[in-house]
């Protein structure tokens, strides 16, 4: 049991220190584009433990697709933040070679194989990374990451369709962060869950507190599982709330201030602090010096992406065609 | 040499290389049921029908090319490419590019286009040129069933996104088609039928009609050069330039309508590189701009014929 109880708290510990490493990293992109010194960016503040839950759950062979609120899964999935910060300044260091800036970022390295800024445009291309994973004969999934407004796109229906009717092994990743842009979901949508659309299509439909990393980890690795052994698709949403605007700089003057205050009591870092530090699973002291090495390693990454070069103008034109 | 339909030579390009490479499969609407014998001979893993979603099928075509698989889409008819044109264009199109180089999507999207069955604009509209303005794609529009047979093989080897436009009118039209293996490169243009004053430069079902005119031109005294581009993009610049630099003159001819159409780029090209070679004004010979109507008189006069064609060489020489 002590064992037991040992790597329950050590995963919990990894997921909190890589929430804090998201938090802190959007933080300082958001600071650096407020300073001049970085392009504007969408940040995923506030929904750090659907990513650190959900990514934590993959297996390092799976793939992932994701849109432009990405930074978390990439960080979960254990990418470098200078060469991350490094792209979002269009930088040569970045893993796209500052091609992408911070609206298309992937990272074949770590299976990060597709991500697409046309909100469904993840939705899309989904199904035939299933396919192609399936008719490898691997075991390994596709996990797809996509908010409520990409939900409102047609092609949501049709991806969904798909993957029901192939037996296509994707993992659906709803984050419902409350917001499309600058609509709420409830100008948009009459259900609260996206989840209540999925049923008809014929796939396992779960919507999970998005704000506990703990929860979102357990539904995450039962899916994975359901995923990975029965071939066959499943969608699960994490109910959270974008905490930050829709791209930096953002005032929020559109948002409901007790609505955006209520959700700041459900924080999920600092829920999860506080629940670790009730139960003595980290102590003041443990805690402080994890936030210190997290603000220190990006403080360096932040750095190494200021020091790095452009690219030269050559670079233009190429890598249009392979 | 045996003489074969476009349709067959399509079917048979793809059979063969789907007999070559495993990772070639198929699919879209009906593709598993109006070609079972490819179902039959390669299974329903590889040879698939699909709903009828253009979208998820262009979406699906792309993600599977960047997870090691070569499809190929069968999208029917071109106006149907609308639904499926952020897949296309921003997907397969651009995330090559936009994650430096890291992805390649070898994708073909086949598609139908031109006057012929009366089908009418929302299955008619020869929107190729839309394509073409699009970075990271290729696009190609054959005319012949050899060059249907080697330009489908060679783009399903390709490592790019290509659009293979078919053209309705030529389907069921007969040629000659090798035997052996036959492949043609996409961007290289061929020069149908040689002459000296007066360049018609082409593609698809007005290739024929260039070559009628050249014989009508021919029996008024004019020998005309009949140019068929083949693939629009990458554009075979140079055999363009070289028969207007012999010729002095060019009449451009296609069935899309003409405002920003690949004939304006071919004319833009000619003005830019070949100018002082130009005895004459750059002709175009093109579809209006408006719907394809379905009424076959007036489906026909939408269609460049073979009288305009004439005339416009003709003013070009007077």
């Amino acid at each position: 049991m002590t064992t037991f109880a040992t790597e329950i708290d050590r995963s919990v510990l990894e997921a909190l220190e890589t929430m804090l490493l998201i938090r802190t990293f959007e933080e300082k992109s958001a600071a650096l584009k407020a300073a001049g010194q970085s392009p504007s960016m969408c940040t995923s503040v506030g929904q750090e433990a659907s990513a650190a839950g959900v990514v934590g759950a993959l297996a390092s062979h799976d793939r992932i697709l994701t849109n432009h609120r990405s930074a978390g899964h990439l960080l979960a999935r254990g990418a470098d933040p200078g060469r991350l910060f490094a792209e979002i300044m269009g930088k040569s260091t970045g893993y796209c070679k500052g091609k992408s800036g911070s609206l298309h970022i992937s990272v074949k390295e770590l299976g990060v194989v597709l991500t697409s800024t046309i909100v469904g445009g993840e939705l899309s291309l989904a199904p035939g990374v299933g396919l192609g994973l399936s008719m490898a004969g691997s075991d390994a999934i596709a996990v797809v990451f996509f908010g409520d407004g990409a939900a409102t796109e047609g092609v949501f229906h049709e991806s969904l369709n798909l993957a029901a009717v192939w037996n296509l092994p994707i993992l659906y990743v709803c984050e419902n962060n409350q917001w499309q842009a600058y609509v709420h979901r409830k100008e948009t949508m009459l259900t609260d869950y996206v989840s209540q659309w999925v049923l008809p299509y014929g796939m396992p439909a779960r919507t999970v507190d998005g704000n506990d990393v703990q929860a979102v980890s357990a539904a995450a690795r039962e899916a994975v599982d359901y995923v990975r052994t029965q071939r066959k698709p499943y969608f699960l949403e994490t109910y959270t709330y974008r905490l930050r605007g829709h791209m930096e700089p953002d005032d929020q003057a559109y948002v409901d201030p007790s609505e955006l205050a209520s959700w700041k009591r459900k924080d999920p870092i600092a829920t999860l602090e506080a629940r670790l530090l009730d139960n003595d699973a980290i102590t003041p002291l443990q805690l402080d010096v994890m936030k210190a090495r997290v603000q220190a390693k990006i403080e360096d990454a932040a750095a190494f992406a200021i020091d790095s070069p452009y690219p030269s103008v050559d670079e233009l034109l190429t890598d249009v065609y392979a | 040499m045996r003489t074969i339909t476009v349709d067959e030579a399509m079917t048979e390009a793809l059979a063969e290389e789907m007999r070559r490479d495993p990772s070639v499969i198929t699919f879209g609407e009906g593709v598993a049921t109006k070609g079972y014998k490819l179902a039959q001979e390669f299974g329903t893993a590889r040879v698939r029908n699909t709903p009828l979603a253009e979208g998820i099928i262009a979406g699906t075509a792309a993600g599977a090319a960047a997870t090691g698989l070569r499809p190929v889409i069968d999208l029917l008819f071109a106006p149907f490419l609308t639904f499926a044109m952020d897949e296309i264009v921003n997907s397969a199109g651009k995330l090559r590019y936009l994650s430096g180089g890291q992805f390649s999507f070898p994708m073909v999207t086949i598609s139908r286009t031109g006057a012929g069955w009366g089908v009418g604009s929302q299955h008619n509209h020869n929107i190729e040129s839309w394509f073409v303005n699009a970075p990271g794609l290729k696009v190609v529009m054959p005319s012949t069933a050899a060059d249907f047979k080697g330009l489908l093989k060679s783009a399903i080897r390709d490592e790019n996104p290509v659009m293979f436009f078919a053209d309705i009118g030529l389907l069921y039209t007969t040629g000659e088609v090798p035997e052996t293996e036959h492949l043609v490169p996409i961007g290289k243009a061929a020069v149908r039928r040689e002459g000296t004053d007066v360049t018609l430069v082409s593609y698809a079902k007005t290739v024929q009609t260039c070559l009628d005119a050249a014989t009508v031109l021919e029996v008024q005294g004019l020998s005309a050069e009949v140019i068929d581009l083949r693939s629009l993009k990458p554009l075979d610049e140079e055999t363009v330039l070289a028969s207007v630099r012999k010729t002095g003159r060019v009449v451009i001819v296609h069935e899309a309508s003409g405002m920003a159409g690949v004939g304006a780029e071919i004319a833009a090209i000619v003005a830019e590189k070949a100018f002082a070679s130009l005895k004459a004004p750059i002709q175009r010979v093109t579809g209006p701009d408006v719907p394809a109507p379905a009424s076959f008189p007036l489906e026909q006069a939408f269609v460049p014929q073979v009288g305009r064609v004439v005339d416009a060489a003709i003013k070009s020489t007077t």
